[in-house]
């Protein structure tokens, strides 16, 4: 082996080579592209994370609380969600079906929220009355802006039967 | 202690069957294992088996092509996470490399490394091509990897040019505006090429989305590839020649 030399090297405790020194070289060296592999990881999983998203608001008004009297139901389309007035004052409802996601609709004859989709039917509480749908309407977000007009947040789910007093 | 903790984990995983799929043959402890280890892995089977330790010193090539390599690399991997937040649209291109640089966490390092690593290969490609003229390593058998390399320098040269159009700024349309007019500039065909390029007759967000497509897949697909191919002759071609033979006349080196 051409290599022999080098390996009586080695074996001299006192020389340049000695297994300590290389060894602790080789941890020193491993240990600091660990510490670059966790940070480049790190810093990429970091820039991954939008910090700005440029998406439509969740928000929107929906007119005047004293608007709403018991059995009023407005539904705003693009939002895909229902303003109803309740007993004891206002709730929101999401419009998006529990069982795929198509967007329901209030059929003002019947007094009932109806997918159109698989015929999944809801009460205006948002819970379900027939078909496929696992789980009634998420209950929606409802306050008010400095004027006191209503504003409903899409995103934010509250329970079921926990209305806003105007 | 952890010496032997961590040898209990490493026999472990060397013992565990899915280990025992991927690395087919034993460790690395006979000149066999050692040869197979390089064989059978599709990514280092490029590479020689053996290099004399003579061709791994730093005067020997200055490591001017691995630095090259480094470099593709690492614009490689800045390049695919800049991808995420770049839109090739106008004004959106402007306004993603001005996020990018202002908002997006650590995005102007991402940016910059990007930025200097280009900077860097042009560099070292230009570096590594003189070296290898210098030390005469482009005659036969390497000759063929020398036109290789000169199409590498080519696409090299080509990646800078279209990624220098992608923040959508002053400068990039006006870079790319005297370019494309170069491109029209020869013969017979300029006028023609010029329009292919931009995909019409003005720089514009056709020009943007070409030179994008250009380069971030087309351009890079074909670098990979003539890289590969690359550094696979210089197995083929012997190894790295470094300096010729000082002893021997220049005529006897071969």
């Amino acid at each position: 082996m051409p290599d022999t030399p080098r390996e009586s090297a080695e074996d001299r405790s006192d020389g340049p080579d000695r297994p300590e020194r290389r060894d602790f070289l080789t941890r020193i060296g491993v240990g600091a592209c660990a510490v670059a592999a966790v940070g480049s990881g790190v810093v990429t999983l970091d820039f991954m994370k939008p910090k700005v998203l440029f998406e439509p608001p969740t928000t929107f008004r929906a007119g005047d609380p004293g608007d709403y009297t018991e059995g009023t139901i407005r539904f705003n389309k693009e939002k895909k969600a229902y303003v109803c007035g309740g007993p004891g004052g206002v709730y929101a409802l999401s419009a998006v079906c529990t069982h795929l996601g198509c967007i329901t609709r209030y059929l003002s004859d019947q007094n009932v929220i109806a997918c159109p989709c698989h015929g999944s039917r809801f009460d205006l509480e948002g819970n379900v009355v027939e078909g496929p749908a696992p789980r009634p309407l998420p209950w929606l977000q409802v306050g008010t802006d400095a004027n006191g007009l209503l504003v409903v947040d899409t995103s934010v789910v509250v329970p079921h039967g926990k209305v806003f007093k105007a | 202690m952890s010496g032997s903790g961590t040898e209990t984990l490493t026999r472990w995983i060397m013992d565990s069957a899915v280990y025992r799929s991927i690395v087919r043959h034993g460790a690395a402890n006979t000149n066999r294992n050692r040869s197979l280890l390089v064989f059978e892995n599709l990514f280092l089977h490029v590479h020689p088996v053996k290099v004399r330790e003579k061709t791994l010193r730093f005067t020997h090539t200055y490591w001017l092509g691995g630095i090259t390599l480094a470099c593709a690399l690492v614009l490689i991997a800045t390049g695919i996470l800049l991808m995420f937040y770049y839109h090739p649209s106008v004004p959106q291109a402007y306004r993603d490399m001005k996020e990018l640089e202002f908002v997006v966490d650590n995005g102007l390092f991402l940016r910059n490394m990007h930025r200097w690593a280009a900077h860097l290969m042009v560099f070292a490609t230009f570096l590594h091509m003189l070296r290898v003229f210098f030390h005469r390593a482009y005659r036969p058998p390497r000759q063929f990897n020398w036109v290789i390399g000169v199409v590498l320098l080519i696409v090299t040269l080509l990646l800078s040019y279209t990624g220098y159009l992608l923040p959508w700024d002053q400068l990039a349309f006006w870079g790319v505006s005297v370019g494309t007019n170069m491109a029209k500039e020869a013969p017979v065909l300029g006028e023609k090429i010029r329009f292919l390029l931009l995909g019409g007759n003005i720089v514009s967000e056709n020009a943007l989305l070409r030179f994008y497509v250009l380069h971030c897949v087309v351009l890079p697909v074909g670098l990979l590839l003539l890289l590969s191919v690359h550094i696979w002759r210089v197995r083929k071609d012997g190894g790295v020649q470094g300096p010729p033979d000082e002893t021997r006349g220049p005529e006897e080196v071969r």
